[in-house]
């Protein structure tokens, strides 16, 4: 599935008739890795709009752009990244930092899109993704419920709508084994604002939070299609559209899909809010996360320059108006829609949830957890031998990987 | 022959073997006892990440690669001889479980779960594909010759398709709302969650591996069946031997050479299992030996990877070949020394 539709977004899109809307005329050949979804495809249609642009949307790009940034020259300009996938480039120096290029092309950008590592501005982002808690309004209505703010409160409405008439569960999540799953645990366990990983790069899960992390999980996946651990975004999606379920925590960037006529059983009746507290913590269950692109350091100056302009053109105000809900743009002219407005009162609480750490430690950790976690809700182990576990599987990754001594 | 023409025939096999799985097979075998490491530096770092309305900043220590004059990282490589293969069989960990009593923890850790897995499904899948394949050759020579084309060309469909395709479209009848299951549903009047329940992830995945290996089988044995003598088959039947009898003393022995090549075939294939686990994600349930190598050798967010132990994944699965193919390999040699 993913392969089809990446081959059928590699466009290859070039010529004159498509220079239309570009302020600029580019000469110099540009491509684009990035991944595949609505909003990147958006930007990069605008930049091919200024010609000679090659753009390759691919769901695998993240095992890609690493070594394809390492060849000399890299074999593409533009890098399409977010804060989990910036980080191999980064220890690895093969994409450059931006600030001469952002002072001469850039002043438009706002000071939030400049992703600055150690002073450096090495990435410029251009929206957010986040969490947030699509539900159907018009099922809360009928049986009385108030959208809840906290965990306590979500486990309240799931048993209120178990069993409701148009349904077949209350809850949907994303908790297919591995990655995703592995970011459920993140989402709910930074919940308590603590990291995931110490500043010494020892683990920090096997703890209190740990084991409540884990419990609400089991309680929650109570209220869930029993195939839970087979549901990824997509699934989580479609169980919106074709209304199995009432509520669940997704990604903003797929909110905007249960409008869509043509898929979607359910248009109108969806509403967003913020994604709700846990009971251990003091922010919603959730990370955040940009998107933005980098340019890679192993390429001539003037073809940095003129990725760079053509990237700006594929992230300027027009491309945002015309797909103004595709995500939450970062751009100057984005006007936040409805479904928008869960994630927007996600990343604009106070205390805010935490980025999504760019590190080397919280790429294992991730690993760890999506190995391990499942084993803890299919029964076959408790909940402080699945995070010891947890803990032996990154201490010995992470002694592999030469973080840890 | 002359050894010149010999040498010229065999000679880009030898070297193609030789570039393709020798020389890999060995770079495995030494990347087993070696770790490969970036040199790290540890140092405080402040990252400032976008949010909403504005960013957030944060400062702290973070370790990174330290890169040579050339922009690369720097690496060092140490010989760690069996550490990598204890990483994956943890027998500390067995150890404590046999210890503490409760042997099924064994069962938690990777190596030993896809262990379970991978043999569970190479030694059941093994009868059903060869009695399958048999019993379909059987019916395809006994068919009136009219129809004899059209059940050759259904009977070999499902070894045809693309073996992840396949998987995918078992899993679609049966998983969340699939067909089967809905079907199922209207028959039992329950509701039935295929993908929430490990044995019924393993035997559909069993099931689509003998679906789609027995036509294989089936081809092997429909050839055999052809060159079976009919002069003994009528003897037999003079004797008053009945179809069974036929079957077991005089076919069974016949097709024997091929029923061994199959064996040896599917257990070589069915011990490196790899598309079921993705074709059903069930990697939550249920993994490989296989898998468990890809799963180390991919790469997550931050670019780790762990070679090392894929390394030693990937030899000890070669060994576990070897050792499952034993009993076959000896039974070919036995039979071919008492023919020489």
């Amino acid at each position: 599935m993913r392969t089809t539709f990446a081959l059928a977004a590699t466009a290859i899109l070039a010529g004159s008739a498509a220079q239309a809307d570009c302020a600029i005329e580019n000469e110099v050949e540009v491509k684009i890795l990035a991944a595949a979804f609505e909003a990147w495809k958006a930007v990069t249609d605008a930049m091919a709009e200024c010609g000679n642009v090659q753009a390759e949307l691919d769901q695998q790009f993240r095992v890609k752009q690493p070594s394809a940034f390492a060849a000399n020259p890299a074999l593409y300009q533009v890098g399409g990244v977010s804060n989990g996938t910036i980080t191999p480039l980064l220890n690895e120096g093969t994409i450059r930092p931006l600030d001469d290029l952002v002072e001469k092309y850039g002043q438009h950008l706002k000071p939030n899109q400049l992703i600055r590592i150690d002073g450096n501005i090495m990435a410029v982002a251009m929206m957010v993704n986040t969490f947030e808690l699509a539900y159907r309004s018009d099922l809360f209505e009928e049986h009385g419920i108030e959208v809840p703010t906290d965990y306590d409160a979500l486990i309240a409405a799931a048993e209120k709508l178990q069993g409701a008439e148009g349904i077949d569960y209350p809850l949907g999540a994303m908790t297919k084994s591995g990655w995703d799953l592995a970011l459920d645990f993140v989402n709910l366990f930074q919940s308590s604002g603590k990291p995931l990983v110490n500043d010494d790069s020892t683990p920090n899960v096997n703890n209190e939070t740990g084991i409540a992390t884990l419990e609400l999980m089991k309680t929650l996946s109570g209220f869930m299609d029993p195939e839970y651990l087979v549901s990824d975004s997509t699934y989580v999606q479609q169980q919106m559209q074709q209304s199995k379920i009432a509520m669940a925590n997704m990604w903003a960037s797929r909110a905007g899909a249960v409008d869509d006529e043509t898929e979607s059983q359910v248009v109108g009746k969806v509403e967003t809010a913020m994604s709700p507290i846990a009971p251990f913590g003091d922010r919603p269950v959730a990370t955040i996360w940009w998107d933005g692109i980098v340019i890679a350091k192993n390429i001539p100056d003037d073809e940095a320059e003129a990725a760079f302009r053509v990237a700006m053109e594929g992230m300027d105000t027009e491309m945002v108006q015309a797909n103004n809900d595709a995500a939450v743009w970062l751009i100057d002219g984005y006007q936040p829609g409805r479904l928008a407005q869960g994630a927007i009162a996600t990343a604009t609480h106070d205390p805010a949830p935490l980025s999504y750490p760019s590190t080397v430690e919280m790429g294992l950790m991730h690993t760890a957890l999506g190995n391990e976690v499942s084993a803890y809700l299919t029964g076959s182990r408790s909940a402080e031998r699945t995070l010891e576990a947890v803990e032996q599987s990154y201490l010995t990754a992470a002694r592999e990987a030469g973080v840890l001594n | 022959m002359k050894f010149r023409t010999f040498a010229a025939f065999v000679g880009p096999s030898v070297f193609m073997m030789v570039v393709f799985i020798a020389l890999p097979l060995i770079s495995v075998f030494v990347q087993s006892f070696q770790v490969t490491q970036p040199v790290i530096e540890r140092i405080e770092v402040e990252t400032c990440s976008a949010g909403f309305l504005e960013q957030t900043c944060t400062t702290r220590v973070t370790t990174r690669p330290l890169l040579d004059e050339n922009g690369q990282p720097q690496t060092t490589t140490e010989w760690v001889g069996l550490e990598s293969y204890a990483n994956l069989l943890q027998l500390d960990r067995v150890r404590n479980a046999i210890a503490a009593g409760v042997p099924e923890r064994i069962l938690q850790i990777d190596f030993w779960q896809a262990l379970r897995f991978t043999l569970t499904f190479t030694l059941l899948t093994l009868p059903l594909v060869v009695g399958l394949g048999l019993a379909i050759a059987l019916a395809v020579n006994n068919a009136a010759r009219s129809i004899r084309g059209q059940v050759i060309f259904v009977s070999l469909l499902p070894f045809i398709i693309t073996p992840v395709i396949g998987a995918l479209s078992i899993r679609w009848l049966f998983y969340g709302d699939g067909i089967v299951t809905s079907w199922l549903e209207a028959l039992m009047g329950t509701d039935i969650s295929v993908a929430a329940n490990g044995w019924a992830i393993e035997a559909l995945m069993m099931f689509y591996r003998v679906w789609h290996v027995a036509p294989f089988a089936f081809v092997i044995f429909y050839a055999g069946l052809q060159t079976v003598n009919q002069d003994t088959l009528e003897s037999a039947i003079i004797d008053g031997a009945n179809r069974w009898e036929r079957l077991k003393f005089v076919i069974v022995p016949h097709l024997m050479p091929l029923i061994v090549f199959i064996a040896l075939i599917h257990l070589m294939d069915a011990y490196r299992a790899f598309e079921e686990v993705v074709g059903f994600s069930s990697q939550a349930q249920r993994i490989t030996l296989q898998w468990l190598t890809y799963d180390l050798l991919q790469p997550d967010d931050a670019g780790n990877r762990s070679i090392s132990r894929a390394s030693a994944s990937a030899m000890l699965t070669m060994i576990g070949i070897v050792i499952i193919l034993l009993p076959p390999l000896r039974r070919t040699w036995r039979d071919h020394k008492g023919v020489s």
